[in-house]
């Protein structure tokens, strides 16, 4: 270990850059998917849109040279995601949860279909920001080289809170996710504002599938996701429908993630796979200690399939 | 008082009535699914033709390569059944517990294990005891190591209130993990290099050929699992009682029923079937518990089983549908230059088309003998 220079600080460091790392697209994924459950639908086929948004990202920077019009591409086309499901599950006996799972093939299997041609050409990245030059470690300054989206999705979430509590916007969410038949009294109309919940939480979580290719792996290639974009909604719920719940989780499952390559670079093989386990592990005691038999999650959109 | 006297459609079909009107609201009753679904699938394959015609090639080629491919020859039927086995499986796994108005998405968890445990428990026995006594510790270890992985998230549904859909997911890829860790550790075959695997099964202990046919026995164990779940579902009063407390939870409480029980013996039975799935890919295809039993057939059989509307029995027919299309996959690729998502892409389609055509359910008079009256 003498040739790395920090020894065994290497780890809590690995575990630090991995959470930063690691998180981003969690983020985003998070904040989408607080949207659309906050107004009474869950999505999850987001896995499918973050991984479509990562091909189409990928596939624009190639084109056009410029990672911030594939982040834009991307959105548009997390938002037809979206929209295609709020469309969908507005029609009586439509079942949100398994459109979603359809949905989530279908976006995986054109990702895979569409970008076929674009796995051996090289993207330019996005651009992140160096903050460690003050320390002369190079882990220290890799691991301070923190991506733009980072901060955007710090500042989004703060937004969201804000938001939920005192816009106008925020309050209308609310009560379609409350209750249905409230939102109608007050002359809402619940289907059209689900939709637009959808299409933005999908719009999100292709951010989250963007930064993907674009920076951390930075490639696009078919295994680009390992589930993120299924565990934001038990992230969601972790979070119990809170903005920074949400961005504080998202850290958490980014520095459990990290555990298994940092343990492993500093020579602790034993267990590696077990390790990758972590944060579905975490998230499943979190679920199991949090939740009850008895009564609904606090927290929870009253119209909310999933925790009834 | 059995459950079955209280099933209106067995006091119809006892003959109650001299009239043809009971034969007749039978047959409306049963043709709704039939011509729902085959309209959906009308539907489907359109809106895929469609997005073939924009790529430029002929959807017209396409579907003739996948008759070809899935079901034009001996060959290719043979392949076809070969690769609905374990979809007949993983989807009996998502269709018992939907009986009880579970969502169970983590079928690939109990797949896995079911592969781990069934690689595991032959190691020690190889040799030593004749083939069939092997395969039956194989499929009991399996069995009992999918059902507990499957059962348990039933357990957590009921006894703790978490979510089944998120907690089988969650399951599933931890149950991934602890298959990687197995077979690059503990039970790691020290000969396996660039793969790694358990110990490979000799050849005479691979689970064999139907005679008369290339299809592996898989395939019977399938079907049989398929007709044993109906007989589960439909006849047994335990099967009647899940039907209860799938329509209403409340009602079957004030009833009495052991609602609790009847969750974790369906999703812990459903895992079962799963786990069955491993056991046969590890004991009639790969030889040995490695990387490749992720194959996504977990999720293939959720789509089999919504196709299927939970019924066991029209899971018979549909997971060899898919699996014929899934089998039309090389060729599709070999003379089209297609990728082999194109499955993939059709897959997608056809299952929201056939989600989204759940809403007309109810909605058409012919198929309604309780709106018959009101129309004269």
């Amino acid at each position: 270990m003498e040739d790395t220079g920090i020894g065994l600080w290497g780890v809590p460091l690995a575990i630090f850059a991995g959470a930063i790392r690691v998180s981003t697209p969690f983020i985003f994924v998070s904040l989408g998917e607080t949207i659309t459950e906050r107004s009474g639908r869950i999505n999850l086929g987001l896995e499918g849109t973050l991984v479509f948004g990562a091909m189409t990202a990928y596939a624009v920077a190639v084109m056009t040279g410029s990672p911030t019009l594939g982040v834009l591409a991307a959105m548009a086309t997390g938002a037809m995601f979206g929209t295609i499901h709020g469309w969908i599950c507005k029609w009586p006996k439509v079942n949100d949860i398994a459109i979603g799972i359809a949905m989530m093939q279908f976006g995986l299997g054109l990702a895979f279909f569409l970008g076929k041609s674009f796995i051996q050409p090289v993207a330019p990245k996005l651009p992140s920001i160096p903050l460690g030059g003050w320390s002369a470690v190079p882990q220290v300054q890799a691991a301070l080289n923190i991506n733009v989206l980072f901060f955007i999705g710090a500042a989004l979430a703060l937004f969201l809170w804000w938001a939920f509590k005192n816009t106008r916007i925020g309050l209308i969410l609310r009560v379609v996710g409350d209750s249905t038949d409230a939102a109608r009294a007050m002359g809402i109309s619940p289907d059209r504002v689900r939709l637009l919940a959808t299409a933005a939480g999908g719009s999100l979580a292709a951010i989250g599938g963007a930064y993907l290719s674009l920076f951390y792996p930075g490639s696009w290639n078919e295994g680009i996701s390992s589930g993120q974009g299924l565990m934001a909604v038990a992230l969601v719920i972790f979070a119990r429908w809170n903005p920074i719940g949400c961005f504080l989780a998202a850290l958490l499952f980014g520095g459990a993630g990290a555990l298994g390559p940092a343990l492993q670079s500093v020579g602790v093989t034993q267990g590696y796979y077990l390790f990758y386990a972590a944060p579905y592990v975490l998230t499943l005691i979190i679920l199991i200690a949090t939740s009850s038999p008895t009564r609904s999650l606090a927290g929870a959109p009253g119209a909310l399939s999933l925790t009834k | 008082m059995t459950a079955e006297a209280n099933d209106p459609r067995l006091s119809i079909a006892a003959g109650g009535n001299a009239s043809f009107r009971p034969l007749l609201e039978w047959l409306a009753r049963r043709a709704e699914p039939v011509a729902i679904g085959l309209v959906a699938i009308l539907i489907g394959l359109a809106l895929f033709s469609l997005f073939i015609l924009a790529i430029g090639k002929s959807p017209v080629t396409l579907f003739q390569l996948m008759y070809t491919g899935g079901f034009g020859s001996w060959f290719s039927i043979q392949n076809s059944l070969s690769r609905a086995a374990p979809l007949l499986l993983t989807a009996l796994c998502v269709a018992l517990p939907a009986r009880l108005g579970l969502v169970i998405i983590g079928a690939e968890g109990a797949v896995v294990l079911g592969g781990v445990a069934a690689a595991a428990s032959a190691m020690p026995f190889v040799g030593i005891v004749p083939p069939i006594v092997l395969f039956i510790f194989m499929g009991f270890a399996a069995m009992v190591v999918g059902g507990i992985w499957i059962g348990f998230a039933g357990f957590l549904r009921h006894y703790r209130g978490v979510n089944e859909t998120i907690s089988s997911l969650l399951l599933a890829y931890i149950a991934i993990a602890l298959m990687n860790q197995f077979v690059e550790g503990l039970l790691r075959d020290p000969a396996s290099l660039n793969k790694p695997s358990t110990k490979p099964l000799p050849k005479e202990y691979m689970l064999g050929q139907i005679p008369g046919m290339d299809v592996h026995w898989g395939l019977v164990i399938g079907v049989v699992a398929c007709i044993l779940s109906w007989v589960l579902i439909e006849i047994t009063s335990f099967g009647f009682a899940a039907r209860i407390a799938g329509g209403n939870v409340r009602a079957a409480q004030i009833q009495g029923l052991p609602v609790g029980k009847l969750i974790v013996g369906f999703t812990a039975i459903a895992g079962g079937f799963a786990g069955l799935a491993g056991m046969i890919e590890v004991a009639a295809v790969q030889g040995s518990a490695n990387a490749s039993l992720a194959a996504g057939y977990g999720y293939t059989g959720i789509l089999v089983a919504f196709l299927a509307r939970h019924n066991p029995l029209a899971i018979i027919p549909v997971a060899i549908l898919l699996g014929g299309i899934s089998a039309s996959g090389g060729l599709i690729q070999r003379r089209m230059g297609l990728p082999d998502a194109t499955v993939l892409v059709l897959q997608g389609t056809l299952f929201i088309v056939i989600l989204f055509c759940e809403t007309f359910y109810g909605r058409f008079k012919i198929f309604n003998p309780d709106l018959w009256k009101r129309s004269h």
